[in-house]
């Protein structure tokens, strides 16, 4: 299976995931016109591009929480159009968001649990008398919850505390966390870095690189901080008012006149 | 003026208000029949005495805007004052009820009111004293700020439950005799109320028991922690055992009328539990919760009552039971379906539509062949094997209240309680991490509307006949108030919610005119100073007192963020 790039003209053998031509329209507003995308198996590819460019607008239609207009999203071979954002978490695709968003007056270890509500079994009546199996699966779930939280570097200290009480940086490792424990095989992180200074910013790089490789992880991140971006990206796809600008290795963009351009205006490109 | 000194002479205004207010709607002379203290002090007169030391405690507390703590003495001087200017407010209004007449528009306002309001004594002496007795309640009141926290804790608590135990005269009494205590009785009760012994060793033994266990009271804790697990075992197993024993013995100790109060508080318990469910759990603001308690008395009725008019196949009260729960469960998928898009303010609004037609449908034309209108349905037969009597029907509603907790408490611990919790937290986050919103909507409705039927269907079989008035929005709204009350979403809560706001009403039936003002003074007075509950679940507890300083530390980093990309080449 062969696709192309609309830009650059590349081709991917194994694709996770791949959206065609997918557009998105608010009454006359257009956040993505006909935006083809893809991204290989196994990669971290960044989606960049100036605030309002409509990358959240594109990670929300991947996520379910949007439709697409129109256009097609496909993921392993199954179309995500039309379905929900839970079917969508079942079929192995993981998030986290821009603004934290935690279940904040949840315990730590509980909001790390809910993430991993979609791979247990456990009904509501077996739920409800407690059968063994349930209770099995729950104790399970519980140490494979702390297992990610030693994984993504949070304290067990913490794990009984509110989620709302942990430092802004926990929090945003307390989103991965629980996004991980949906077992995502693709896993989309909406600037995973924003608000953290340059140590915590170096150690969240570092972190994500770990996880795509110990979970055998795909990782699609949007991404304002260029040094996180060309640090860690191994394709890089830029979007400009809601279309596709370029696509390409980290350098090749860095080099790229029209998104020196989208970002700091006319006559930066010699800056 | 001293912003502090201001305040409390404001404060003191508003509590000659409620004086005021109390006292032209006939409180204070409904409330003069019973005493608190024998021939010292009858609960009327106790009412502003009551609200000067309120008043008192808030004029000598800190203040917020600007950040002011009064001195200990200057505290004292500020709640006197507070507590002597609601005096002076009393002092006007005695004189006011005497000099004018305006009996024809309040009809409370007679001079049997001023008399009250001056201790029985004359215009001159009883302004004074009203004053000096509000300025001393004021001062005590403000002294609660300058003792130690326990003692005035252990005072507070001391104080409460004395009156408490003297408005319960006519029920303890009969719990004593039932018991074999009447000894007790005569020290501690005169006809009315307690004696003034009685008055100060309730307060005594309470305030005491409270002190130590506000300073002994994790001590001890930590020791029952640390003693060896099967010590502890044996430990929990005899509590358990006495408390079991206790909840069998309950209907004999206390007697048939008390019983017949513990059983409306028993079925309150068993709505909470489920609509903590549906409010607590999942976050669903379900006003019409009282469609679920119709509909299973309803269908109790036409399944067990010969007197059922179209369809009477006479079964059985637990025969009917499995039948009731799933025609609940089904109902409440079908109010729950069309809602399943709404959120907050508009579920609740639409809920609210769904009790009260549930209400008309019963009473229409249109049903009245199936479930006999406005006429209701009678002679629903009593829970075979148990009685309809309140010492013997109390028995199924304790072992459906104990099924009830225990089964969420089950759940509130799961995969299913967790999922609930998420989506109260933010139900789109909730969907976008793997839960399937529409069915755990569904499911909440679902069981939540089982605990509800089994409520009215036990109260079908206790009452014997089921009329559409039983059922308006006032059952919906004590619901949710008891919960409220008791601690959103958890379950010793709602026992709690539904013994305060269901049995003490109850208890006081001959005050049942100010019943729902006192609801809402005390939701107002829960909503300013206890937002969780009484006894809140962590989260609530949480939510609401941790919010603040969250917001303040979000704040703090957001402030650092940028929103600039940062080009680095």
């Amino acid at each position: 299976m062969t696709t192309s790039g609309a830009l650059t003209g590349v081709t991917v053998q194994d694709a996770i995931l791949r959206a065609d031509k997918v557009t998105m329209r608010f009454g006359g507003l257009i956040a993505n016109r006909e935006v083809d995308f893809v991204i290989p198996r196994g990669g971290i590819v960044s989606l960049i591009g100036p605030n309002g460019a409509g990358k959240t607008t594109f990670f929300n239609q991947l996520t379910g929480m949007l439709q697409p207009t129109s256009g097609e999203i496909t993921f392993e071979d199954t179309s995500l159009v039309g379905r929900s954002p839970h079917e969508i978490v079942e079929l192995g695709v993981g998030r986290t968001f821009q603004n934290i968003r935690l279940f904040g007056a949840m315990t730590v270890l509980a909001n790390v649990m809910v993430g991993h509500h979609v791979r247990m079994k456990a009904s509501w009546w077996g739920s409800l008398l407690r059968l063994p199996a349930v209770r099995a699966e729950e104790e399970a779930t519980r140490q494979r919850a702390r297992e990610l939280l030693d994984m993504v570097g949070l304290s067990r200290r913490f794990e009984e505390d509110w989620a709302k009480n942990l430092p802004y940086g926990d929090q945003r490792r307390l989103e991965l966390a629980r996004a991980l424990a949906s077992e995502p095989k693709l896993l989309l992180l909406d600037e995973p870095t924003a608000g953290m200074n340059p140590g915590e910013t170096a150690q969240m790089t570092e972190l994500i690189k770990r996880l795509r490789d110990e979970l055998d992880l795909t990782v699609l991140l949007i991404e304002h901080d260029m040094k996180v971006v060309m640090g860690i990206s191994e394709r890089i796809t830029v979007l400009d008012h809601g279309e596709l600008l370029a696509e390409g290795k980290p350098d090749e963009i860095r080099a790229n006149p029209s998104v020196i351009e989208a970002y700091l205006g006319k006559g930066a490109t010699t800056a | 003026m001293d912003p502090l000194m201001r305040r409390a002479i404001i404060t003191g205004l508003l509590g000659g208000a409620a004086v005021t207010h109390i006292g032209l709607i006939g409180m204070i002379d409904a409330f003069q029949s019973r005493d608190t203290i024998a021939d010292v002090l009858t609960l009327g007169a106790l009412l502003p005495i009551l609200i000067a030391l309120l008043i008192g405690w808030r004029s000598g507390g800190p203040m917020r805007t600007p950040h002011l703590v009064p001195t200990n003495r200057h505290a004292i001087l500020l709640g006197a004052v507070g507590g002597a200017v609601t005096g002076l407010v009393i002092a006007a209004l005695a004189l006011f009820t005497t000099t004018v007449d305006v009996r024809w528009i309040l009809s409370n306002a007679s001079p049997s009111l001023a008399e009250e309001l001056w201790y029985g004594q004359g215009p001159a002496l009883g302004s004074i004293l009203v004053v000096l007795v509000s300025a001393a309640a004021g001062a005590a009141g403000a002294a609660l700020h300058v003792v130690p926290g326990p003692v005035a804790r252990a005072l507070t608590v001391g104080g409460l439950t004395a009156i408490l135990v003297a408005l319960m005269e006519p029920f303890v009494v009969a719990v004593l005799r039932n018991i074999g205590l009447r000894i007790l009785e005569d020290t501690f009760y005169a006809q009315g109320g307690l004696t003034l012994i009685g008055f100060v060793l309730v307060f005594a033994i309470t305030a005491a028991g409270t002190y130590a266990w506000a300073i002994r009271g994790r001590e001890t804790k930590q020791r029952v922690a640390a003693m060896p697990p099967d010590r502890r075992r044996t430990g929990k197993l005899v509590v358990y055992f006495m408390l079991a024993a206790f909840l069998l013995l309950l209907p004999q100790i206390v007697g048939s009328r008390l019983s017949e109060v513990v059983g409306t508080v028993g079925l309150y318990i068993l709505l909470g539990l489920g609509l903590n469910i549906v409010v607590g759990f999942a976050g669903l603001l379900d006003l019409g919760y009282v469609a679920f308690y119709a509909v299973g008395a309803y269908t109790t009725a036409v399944l067990t009552s010969a007197a059922s008019p179209a369809f009477s196949p006479e079964l059985p009260f637990f025969g009917a039971l499995p039948f009731v729960v799933v025609a609940a469960m089904l109902i409440g998928l079908m109010v729950g379906t069309p809602v399943l898009r709404l959120r907050g303010d508009y579920l609740a609004i639409v809920t609210l539509g769904f009790g009260e037609i549930a209400r008309i449908l019963f009473l229409s034309a249109w049903a009245q062949p199936l479930v006999g209108g406005a006429q209701g349905i009678l002679s629903v037969p009593p829970p075979i094997p148990f009685g309809r009597d309140p010492q013997s029907i109390y028995y199924p509603i304790l072992f459906f209240c104990i099924l009830a907790a225990v089964a969420a408490r089950s759940l509130q611990g799961s995969r299913v309680g967790r999922a609930w919790n998420a989506m109260r937290e933010d139900e789109s986050v909730a969907e976008a991490t793997g839960i399937n919103t529409v069915t755990y909507k569904l499911l909440a409705f679902g069981l939540g509307a089982a605990f509800g039927c089994i409520s009215g269907a036990l109260f079908a079989t206790k009452i014997g006949t089921v009329f559409p008035v039983s059922f308006d929005l006032l059952v919906s709204i004590n619901a949710l108030a008891l919960i409220i009350l008791g601690g959103m979403g958890n379950i010793a809560g709602v026992i709690v919610g539904a013994l305060v706001l269901v049995g003490l009403p109850e208890l006081l039936r001959e005050f049942s005119e100010f019943r729902l003002l006192i609801y809402g003074v005390v939701l107002v007075a829960m909503m300013l100073l206890r937002p969780e509950g009484l006894l809140p679940s962590r989260s609530r507890r949480a939510e609401l007192h941790e919010r603040e300083d969250a917001e303040d530390q979000y704040e703090d980093e957001a402030g650092e963020k940028t929103g600039q990309p940062v080009v680095t080449t």
